[in-house]
């Protein structure tokens, strides 16, 4: 496959930022997008006409949530329930233009090129996002009986890698769904119950303090998840917190 | 801990809390329309908006419209600010995803449906209440204004009914997201009631904006 690549190109933080043009051939339909970013650094370095592009990636196996591009207007590209890693190929056609940009969030700067600072994720978490752990003897696994709904639909909340899709993907830049599957996980476990109302608190204030926008029902998020979380969550996160602070 | 109403969520329940009122208060507000062109006078119409005019609890009620439109323009302004904020660069290429239509273009009917409540008020409610603008009529021994008349006379003018289809249709729009995302925001979300509240949602957004569209268009054939 041959392919036009314009890339959003960015020294560092504080530099103006612009789409350059690249052109890469001979691309295999099976190699994996992040394969063919590889493939298009080597030459750079290869023709020495610019510097690599940076991009952020880990696993590559679609579970750490490190890789994140904007793609021809959809975070992660064209395909559904996949990360930018997980994307291949196949997805796009020979002779195609593929514009790859940032997420775009004012809480999520560029830290060079493709790379943004997703470390608002982390305040988040830090703000609420974790269950207390008592020191002591380790409890047996049965000594809770937890229904089997509560537990797949916290498991469904849990599939969340935080990789910034849905801020990226929302008009307004929400981080609704994210806050919402790490509040829903935990509210569903009895485990988790026991510092709910002080969670979904401190998780929509610093949520809120850290500049994201508001959530709307759009449904970006939903339609653009790669773990597929439902706006089911964003409900039980509103009920969560209107039992912590009317009731 | 700060109030509710300083959290984005509270805020949001606000918008959607007034928003569910309001939705209420135009079904009351098409059933008294409807009788200018189901009923052979204005009469009916008089004697429901003269009730609407004098009743005490309708007017408890009326505190309560006039401030629930107040608290969803102005917290619909303050998140609107806050959403424009939170993405100081646009992306090249805008999201082409599979989502709500109409989610995206709320803060663009709301501005169609604003200017046309200002011109609604003032061209009937301030201009009766307060101006004069409207001639009394007397129904069953009772002096009130003949407002059936006033909007009757309205509605033969072509820019008025063309003005007032549009912002109808802004409503429709606008209604068309806001009913159900009402409900999800305020976190009724459940696989069996959900779909049933946006099949209501649908049937509102079209049958009552219908509803209004109707009386000046039959006016206007009447009277042409």
């Amino acid at each position: 496959m041959d392919l036009t690549l314009k890339i959003w190109r960015q020294e560092n933080a504080k530099a103006k930022g612009k789409f350059e043009t690249y052109k890469v051939k001979d691309i295999s339909p099976d190699s994996s997008f992040l394969e063919m970013l590889d493939v298009l650094n080597q030459q750079l370095i290869e023709d020495n006409v610019a510097v690599p592009v940076c991009f952020d990636h880990d696993c590559r196996e679609g579970i750490c949530g490190m890789c994140g591009l904007y793609i021809n207007g959809r975070p992660h590209g064209p395909d559904t329930a996949v990360t930018t890693c997980q994307l291949h190929m196949r997805k796009f056609n020979d002779g195609d233009t593929i514009v790859i940009e940032p997420w775009r969030a004012k809480p999520f700067p560029i830290i060079k090129d493709l790379v943004v600072d997703r470390s608002a994720f982390d305040k988040i978490i830090e703000a609420g996002g974790y269950v207390s752990v008592n020191t002591g003897g380790i409890p047996d696994a049965n000594a809770i009986p937890i229904p089997k709904k509560d537990a797949d639909i916290s498991m469904d909340a849990a599939a969340c890698i935080g990789c910034g899709a849905c801020v990226a993907s929302c008009k307004n830049a929400s981080a609704m769904l994210f806050v919402a599957a790490k509040v829903s996980q935990f509210a569903h476990l009895p485990q988790g119950k026991v510092e709910a109302k002080d969670r979904v608190k401190n998780m929509i204030a610093k949520m809120d303090e850290l500049g994201f926008g508001n959530c709307t029902n759009t449904g970006a998020c939903e339609a653009e998840c790669p773990k597929e979380i439902s706006l089911t969550h964003i409900a039980k996160l509103n009920r969560e917190f209107f039992a912590a602070k009317i009731l | 801990m700060s109030n509710i109403f300083s959290f984005s969520v509270g805020k949001k329940l606000i918008m959607s809390l007034m928003g569910l009122f309001l939705i209420a208060f135009l079904v009351v507000h098409l059933g008294i329309n409807l009788t200018l062109i189901f009923c052979d006078t204005t009469d009916n119409f008089n004697i429901a908006a003269n009730f609407m005019g004098t009743n005490i609890v309708v007017k408890v009620m009326e505190i309560t419209l006039f401030g629930g439109f107040f608290l969803h323009i102005i917290y619909g302004l303050i998140l609107s600010i806050q959403n424009m904020i939170a993405r100081p660069v646009n992306y090249k290429v805008a999201n082409n995803s599979q989502t709500s239509f109409f989610s995206k273009y709320m803060f663009h009917t709301a501005v169609i449906i604003g200017i046309f409540l200002v011109l609604h008020l003032f061209d009937f409610y301030i201009k009766a209440k307060f101006l004069h603008g409207a001639e009394s009529v007397i129904i069953n021994g009772e002096e009130m204004h003949d407002l059936g008349a006033l909007v009757i006379e309205r509605f033969q003018i072509l820019w008025v009914d063309i003005v007032y289809i549009v912002a109808l249709l802004g409503l429709a729009f606008h209604l068309h997201h806001g009913f159900q995302s009402a409900f999800q925001t305020i976190g009724l979300n459940h696989p069996v009631y959900t779909p049933i509240v946006k099949g209501l949602g649908l049937a509102y957004t079209i049958l009552v904006p219908l509803g209004f569209i109707l009386i000046p268009v039959i006016i206007y054939i009447q009277h042409s």
